[in-house]
């Protein structure tokens, strides 16, 4: 989340409200440790990432999203025998990402 | 009731009524002060937040005072360790529940990489390690060889003979840091390397040729080092066998080596292994 306080503080002075989305948990293979952060600003701008590139798409939808209800949550992404999951990791694993308005 | 709140760098920044949870964690990370976040991410009170760090009170709650206090305690341990990760309690803080799950969040200072000899592979190294996220040291007591301007990217450039940083400093080494032993010159590096032995360094390394390696065994024996721990930790010659002559290659081989020591790997090709990656 360090490496991204720059573009946090940029958005903040242009106050423009944001969401941070952190990997919470990963099981099986992933690319990104717990505590890899991505920030949303409500205009769609990103900041940082939480994958490989696989989910960060499905991130700024919930994002924004999050941004327009106030509410936080638990997001989960990963391979699903049932399918359950539109978006996955290419590589397997499962990914559980907690997402917020930066309001704290 | 608004109070003047000035930053670290005593520049007025405005007036805010407290700063919050997220303004004291900024100015903590900034400063390198470890800190700890945690943050309900399920159960009563989603987001709700409690920030500890070492010389600091915890400021936030979670909603409930013994709730509160676990996690504090939890939360420090975590600290300590540098470790990230979700732990469940009770709503009251119980062990062995799950009413709540916490993501508790260790925000450790950058590890330090110590680089003994002002080389010409040590320009090469402070880069490296920098990409890889070291705060980065060079010491040299030649003062003409240990200057800013020859390795603009080290954090840090020190003019002394390096056991006796060592002396200083090294009580603060831990695992996730490194010693990088360049000068291959017996007369610094052998009490370099016995003050390194010294320290809880998780990776000392030393380089040199095989000839010189082989002499400076011999001279650290004589010197009394206890050579069992001299086996056990000293990577000599430094670096993974990549077959490459370049300081930045010498320099990818010295910090392949300190991962896979890290991580107690063989550093084959994945090719021609099986096997979770990570």
């Amino acid at each position: 989340m360090k490496e991204i306080l720059g573009d946090i503080d940029r958005w903040r002075a242009a106050g423009r409200r944001i969401a941070i989305a952190r990997v919470v948990d990963i099981e099986g293979s992933g690319p990104r440790l717990p505590g890899a952060t991505m920030a949303v600003a409500d205009d769609g701008e990103v900041a940082g990432s939480v994958s490989g590139g696989c989910v960060e798409g499905a991130v700024v939808a919930e994002a924004l999203d999050i941004l327009s209800t106030g509410d936080r949550r638990l997001v989960t992404f990963g391979y699903s025998d049932d399918d359950a999951f539109a978006v996955g990791l290419t590589c397997g694993g499962t990914v559980h990402l907690f997402i917020e308005p930066l309001d704290w | 009731m608004a109070e003047q709140f000035i930053s670290s760098s005593n520049r007025w920044i405005g007036d805010v009524v407290n700063p919050s949870i997220y303004e004291l964690w900024r100015e903590a990370v900034t400063a390198n002060r470890p800190v700890a976040l945690a943050t309900v991410i399920g159960g009563v009170n989603p987001g709700a937040k409690i920030l500890v760090g070492k010389a600091m009170d915890p400021v936030g709650t979670l909603g409930d005072p013994d709730l509160d206090r676990v996690v504090i305690r939890d939360a420090i341990g975590e600290l300590a360790g540098g470790r990230s990760g979700v732990r469940n309690y009770g709503p009251h803080g119980e062990a062995r529940e799950d009413a709540v799950a916490v993501f508790i969040e260790s925000f450790a200072p950058p590890p330090r990489m110590l680089i003994f000899g002002a080389v010409d592979f040590t320009g090469a190294l402070v880069r490296v390690a920098k990409v890889l996220g070291y705060s980065v040291t060079v010491c040299d007591a030649r003062e003409v060889f240990a200057t800013k301007r020859r390795f603009p990217h080290a954090d840090e450039v020190v003019v002394d003979w390096p056991h006796r940083l060592l002396e200083r400093e090294g009580d603060q080494l831990g695992e996730r840091d490194a010693i990088c032993v360049l000068t291959h010159d017996h007369k610094f590096d052998v009490p370099a390397i016995i003050a390194a032995l010294g320290t809880d360094v998780g990776y000392l390394g030393a380089m040199g040729s095989r000839r010189t390696n082989d002499e400076r065994l011999r001279r650290l024996e004589d010197e009394g080092a206890d050579m069992d721990q001299v086996r056990d930790r000293l990577h000599a010659p430094i670096g993974l066998d990549l077959g490459g002559r370049t300081p930045e290659e010498t320099a990818v081989a010295i910090v392949a080596e300190i991962i896979a020591a890290r991580t107690g790997r063989i550093a084959a090709s994945l090719k021609g292994t099986a096997g979770p990656i990570h």
